[in-house]
């Protein structure tokens, strides 16, 4: 019954790193970069329902759409204003440049909120934890909301991709960014896109992330983010059901680790499994094989 | 017969590299006009700056009396102006109705419309119909053309650039392939032909050009420029 409390709460951290994983994902899929900015993104975005839901006592549910449309300004802005006058930069400038976008994104929070610490509430509290198994086994509403709203934001995204124009256009661009453009593809509108819908689910996933982990700083990003770039890796990067799976199996991979090895060394042990999954398969686990054409 | 496609005085460059020098030429409307020449002429950096995939340093291209050499590739397509790429390049992740369809993205005109062109290609190119609920990606090369040159057709092209249609198909389909230009170019389409393989792109051509190290060498009528000696020595394998 431990085991399968260990379980479930790591499938819930595993959806957060879903989540995130998919903006990741989805973003180098299509502009062939990795935003490491996007792990900040959700510190801003968990910030601004802090203030709304918590101090201003708006309804959590008008704070998270709140808080998702200023993320998806904020993802499209960084996108046209950082990344787009380098879109034939070589990638190592690219890659710089969204490390810096992730630094200036910290440090402009902690000029206006401080370094210190902020109690974050749950955006679902006040609702009873669910009693299975005659109590022996409690599940609080925070995980089953992460695990909802993980799997039902995955099915739209995946309806949207495969069955939307917009959505087709995506799968072009990721695959051909020339050939999109001689179909008439708008390859900077689609991308922009891609930074709006990444960032919109950067929002979700902080409300989630803060309300099962309660604190919050101008560095609370920092860590998912990296973990659900692993995440995305794992999975293979560029794939979206890759970055579900990739995300669900880290987060019960971390919490089981620091159920039953050791608490500190459970990020040791994530990382540990991302090197040997690298080692084994480098495309990850979904990945698809890259041809380069000679 | 108006002017369909005029290219004035261009220049490209890669860096530093002077790709193309002072290239001009003209399509006419119906025409089928052939841009022959080697390995590394600037055949393919000419189309590209026409479809604006590049941009050129100095001078104009202009299409149907619009100025397009300034113009952004995907808004190039919306004018009727269609490039077929080399290496066709198409989605190998998507099937061949899904192709065809991104070909139409920039359209419409309604369903009932895209419909009838989907069973004109299909009639058109009855191989894709077996397949097209195929990824391209499990196409043989020859199929593979056919799939480009249908989803060019699928955004109702009134021009149609092909590059290198015939690489690396056999000399059967590269036949089937001249065959299918024909038809496209008597249904009414304007076709622009860059081609290595230069017999036959001057059989089915009505005028050409010759590009050498960037720059037009000759041009005339097709039937003239496939009797000339020096075509004939370095293009046409004569002794």
């Amino acid at each position: 019954m431990q085991f399968l409390s260990y379980l479930i709460s790591g499938i819930s951290l595993g959806s957060v790193y879903a989540l995130i994983a998919l903006g990741y994902t989805m973003v180098y899929g299509i502009a062939k970069m990795l935003n490491f900015a996007h792990g900040d993104v959700i510190m801003i975005g968990s910030y601004l329902i802090f203030f709304t839901f918590g101090s201003f006592g708006w309804n959590p549910v008008l704070a998270i759409l709140l808080s998702m449309a200023v993320c998806t300004v904020l993802g499209v802005v960084i996108e046209a204003v950082a990344y787009r006058p380098l879109r034939e930069a070589p990638s190592l400038a690219v890659l710089i440049t969204a490390i810096g976008v992730s630094y200036l994104l910290q440090q402009v929070a902690q000029l206006m909120w401080t370094s210190n610490a902020k109690s974050f509430p749950s955006v679902v509290a006040g609702l009873a934890p669910i009693q299975l198994f005659g109590g022996q086994l409690t599940i609080s509403v925070e995980t089953v909301v992460t695990i909802l709203a993980c799997l039902v934001i995955m099915a739209a995204l995946t309806l949207f991709v495969n069955h939307t124009t917009p959505g087709h256009a995506m799968l072009a661009v990721s695959e051909d960014r020339g050939a999109a453009q001689l179909m008439g593809v708008n390859v900077n509108a689609t991308i922009s896109l891609t930074f709006a819908i990444g960032s919109a689910l950067a929002a979700v996933a902080g409300a989630l992330l803060c309300s099962t982990y309660p604190t919050l700083s101008p560095t609370t990003g920092a860590m998912p983010g990296i973990k659900a770039f692993v995440a995305a890796v794992f999975g293979g990067i560029g794939s979206i059901p890759g970055a579900f799976v990739g995300g669900i199996l880290l987060g019960i991979i971390e919490n089981l680790s620091k159920a039953y090895i050791s608490t500190q060394l459970s990020d040791a042990i994530v990382f540990l499994v991302l090197i040997v999954v690298l080692v084994v398969k480098p495309t990850g686990l979904l990945g698809k094989k890259v041809n380069v054409k000679v | 017969m108006g002017e369909m496609l005029c290219v004035k005085n261009i220049n490209v460059f890669y860096g530093s590299i002077h790709a193309i020098r002072d290239v001009s030429f003209h399509v006419d409307e119906g025409e089928i006009v052939t841009l022959i020449g080697a390995n590394g002429a600037g055949k393919t950096t000419t189309m590209h700056a026409i479809s604006g995939l590049l941009r050129v340093r100095s001078g104009e291209i202009s299409y149907c009396g619009q100025l397009i050499s300034k113009m952004e590739a995907h808004k190039i397509i919306r004018l009727g102006l269609a490039q077929v790429p080399e290496g066709r390049r198409v989605f190998s992740g998507l099937t061949v109705q899904q192709n065809l369809q991104m070909g139409a993205y920039t359209r419409k005109d309604g369903k009932d419309s895209i419909q009838n062109d989907f069973d004109m290609v299909y009639d058109l190119l009855p191989r894709l119909k077996e397949r097209r609920n195929q990824p391209a990606g499990t196409l043989s090369g020859g199929e593979q053309q056919m799939l480009a040159i249908g989803r060019a057709l699928m955004c109702k092209p009134r021009m149609l650039l092909l590059d290198e249609p015939s690489m690396g198909l056999s000399p059967l389909l590269v036949k089937e392939i001249f065959k299918i230009i024909r038809d496209v170019n008597r249904n009414g389409v304007t076709v622009l032909l860059v081609e290595q393989n230069a017999k036959m792109a001057l059989e089915i051509a009505n005028r050409a050009y010759v590009l050498e190290t960037g720059a037009i060498k000759m041009e005339g009528e097709a039937t003239e420029l496939a009797n000339n000696i020096e075509v004939r020595k370095a293009y046409l394998g004569a002794q």
